[in-house]
């Protein structure tokens, strides 16, 4: 069970890396890499607080073998922001709309929802209640969250 | 986590191989939502996953004549595609409440059936809509139906050193429709308590309403129509999950069905039928007389909303109208 080499793209940037095959991803992040961005919850698929973006779709990467990221694209919240340090529309709705309490759900809320709008710019009240129900929330009680999401659909 | 080593074999010939060599230690991994849990849960302790990944062809959805579904086909990809929601709409029904996007993502159809949970929520559906899975091994490939496929909780025909390629479903009669039920406590990303999939076919799609395409009457009404305008039954399947140690076809319930003209009366004793040949069980998320009788409300209306997706297919999946 040596490591095996891992290449994938990590927010924009070409990474490679020395793992160990039982590894999954969230471990790879956070532990490795140190994008500790991403959070770690129930760990069993249930919460949605690690959830990143593969090739642009949702997945929960704390379930999620790390080994089957090898040639794509993860993006993680670090990911989000233009580089010059200016948060993503998202993001920024979320602070507006007092979307974020104690902001452990935040990181994979924001990733959900920016696959969702990514898919559909226009969504309903209950298509983003069905986009993010994955994600759990303890803290706010969701309607801000919707809202947010509302709010930065129509930019 | 228990650690184990992570094969990626690029051909089925490779994985068959692979599964030979590796035996009981070795397990493949599709979209890994069972397989990683139960690892991190302990209750599986293989020392090398095989991956389906990266082989190409499992993944695809074709309909020439019969559709086929890859094992590797995400449910996402399920829930998206129009020709199932259209053809095959108690699959979509399913794809659309399974667990959240995130594991829509990634889990596989393949795998859901391979878990053979008392509560997948696709079985229902591949049994109502009549599947057949393809099993292949290194020496042997046959195509069951899915209903020899599940023989208890956990457990079905599968061997070591077999993999399931390939889901098959025929092309319904003209006038089909199919609906899904998942009876569940939460919203999202539960386990089903029960579940309803009833296919049905009528003869004839036509029916004098009282308003010309019957899109203003309560399904109510309309069924009351069928029976004025003598509507038969021309195949029926109702299958049901959670309610048998396997995922269960209710044939006397169909048998009372087809070939009979469609009527209010008939759909109630049919109901009660296949409430009355089910064998819930008493369990931690649902109580068997409870179960039994959601059963009866389920079936007639899942029957229902059959009848509906044939006469307004422009309706199908988010029905506004609660009954
Ligand atoms: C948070 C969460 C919520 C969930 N919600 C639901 C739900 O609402 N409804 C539901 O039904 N399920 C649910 N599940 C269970 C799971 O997601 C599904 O059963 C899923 O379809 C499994 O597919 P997979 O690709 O992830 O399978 P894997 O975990 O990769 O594999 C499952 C099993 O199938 C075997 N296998 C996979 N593919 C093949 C093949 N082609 N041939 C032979 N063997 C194969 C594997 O060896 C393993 O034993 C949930 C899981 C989680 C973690
Ligand atoms: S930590 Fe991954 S879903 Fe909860
Ligand atoms: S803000 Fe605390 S969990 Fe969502």
């Amino acid at each position: 069970m040596g490591k095996q080499t891992l290449s994938f793209t990590l927010n924009g940037e070409p990474i490679q890396i020395e793992v160990e095959p039982h590894l999954t991803l969230l471990q790879v992040l956070r532990d490795k890499l140190e994008f500790t961005g991403t959070k770690e919850g129930c760990g069993m698929g249930e919460c949605g607080a690690c959830t990143v973006l593969l090739n642009g779709k949702t997945v929960n990467s704390c379930i999620f073998p790390a080994l089957e990221v090898e040639g794509k694209s993860v993006t993680t919240i670090e990911g989000l922001t233009d580089g010059q340090g200016n948060l993503h529309s998202i993001q920024k709705a979320f602070i507006e709309y007092g979307a974020i309490q104690c902001g452990f759900c935040t990181p994979g809320m924001v990733l959900s929802a920016k696959a969702l709008l990514d898919e559909n710019t226009k969504p309903t009240e209950e298509e983003i209640r069905h986009g993010i129900a994955g994600n759990l929330c303890r803290c706010t009680g969701y309607l801000q969250i919707i809202q947010a999401i509302k709010e930065a659909s129509e930019q | 986590m228990k650690k184990f080593d992570y094969l990626k074999p690029h051909t089925l010939d490779e994985a068959l191989s692979l599964l030979n060599q590796y035996g009981n230690r070795a397990q493949l991994i599709a979209g890994g939502t069972d397989v990683i849990v139960m690892i991190k849960q302990k209750k599986l302790f293989p020392d090398v996953l095989i991956s389906l990944q990266g082989i190409p062809g499992l993944g695809q959805i074709d309909y020439n004549g019969m559709l086929r579904i890859g094992p590797m086909v995400t449910h996402r990809a399920i829930e998206k595609s129009e020709l199932i929601r259209k053809e095959f709409s108690a699959l979509t029904d399913s794809a659309d409440v399974l667990g959240s996007v995130q594991i829509r993502n990634v889990a596989t159809i393949g795998g859901n059936i391979v878990t053979a949970a008392p509560s997948a929520d696709t079985a229902a559906p591949l049994l109502a809509l009549g599947a057949q899975v393809k099993l292949k091994s290194m020496q042997t490939e046959r195509t069951i139906p899915i209903e020899q496929f599940f023989t208890g909780p956990g457990e079905t025909v599968l061997e070591k050193g077999q993999i399931l390629t390939e889901i098959l479903i025929p092309k319904p009669l003209p006038n089909t429709g199919s609906a899904y039920w998942k009876l569940q406590r939460r919203g999202a990303l539960d386990l089903p308590i029960l579940g309803v999939a009833v296919l049905l076919s009528l003869d004839k799609a036509t029916v004098t309403c009282s308003d010309l395409l019957c899109t203003a009457s309560p399904i109510s009404t309309v069924l009351h129509s069928l029976e004025g305008d003598e509507v038969f039954c021309k195949e029926v399947r109702i299958a049901l999950g959670v309610a048998a140690p396997t995922p269960m076809r209710a044939t006397k319930a169909e048998n009372l069905l087809r070939g009979k003209k469609i009527s209010d009366e008939l759909l109630k004793e049919v109901a009660e039928t296949a409430a009355k040949e089910a064998q819930p069980r008493d369990s931690l998320r649902g109580e068997a007389w409870y179960r039994r009788d959601m059963i009866e409300v389920l079936v007639k209306r899942m029957a229902m909303r059959c009848i509906e997706r044939i006469l307004r297919p422009e309706e199908t999946i988010f029905p506004v109208r609660l009954w």
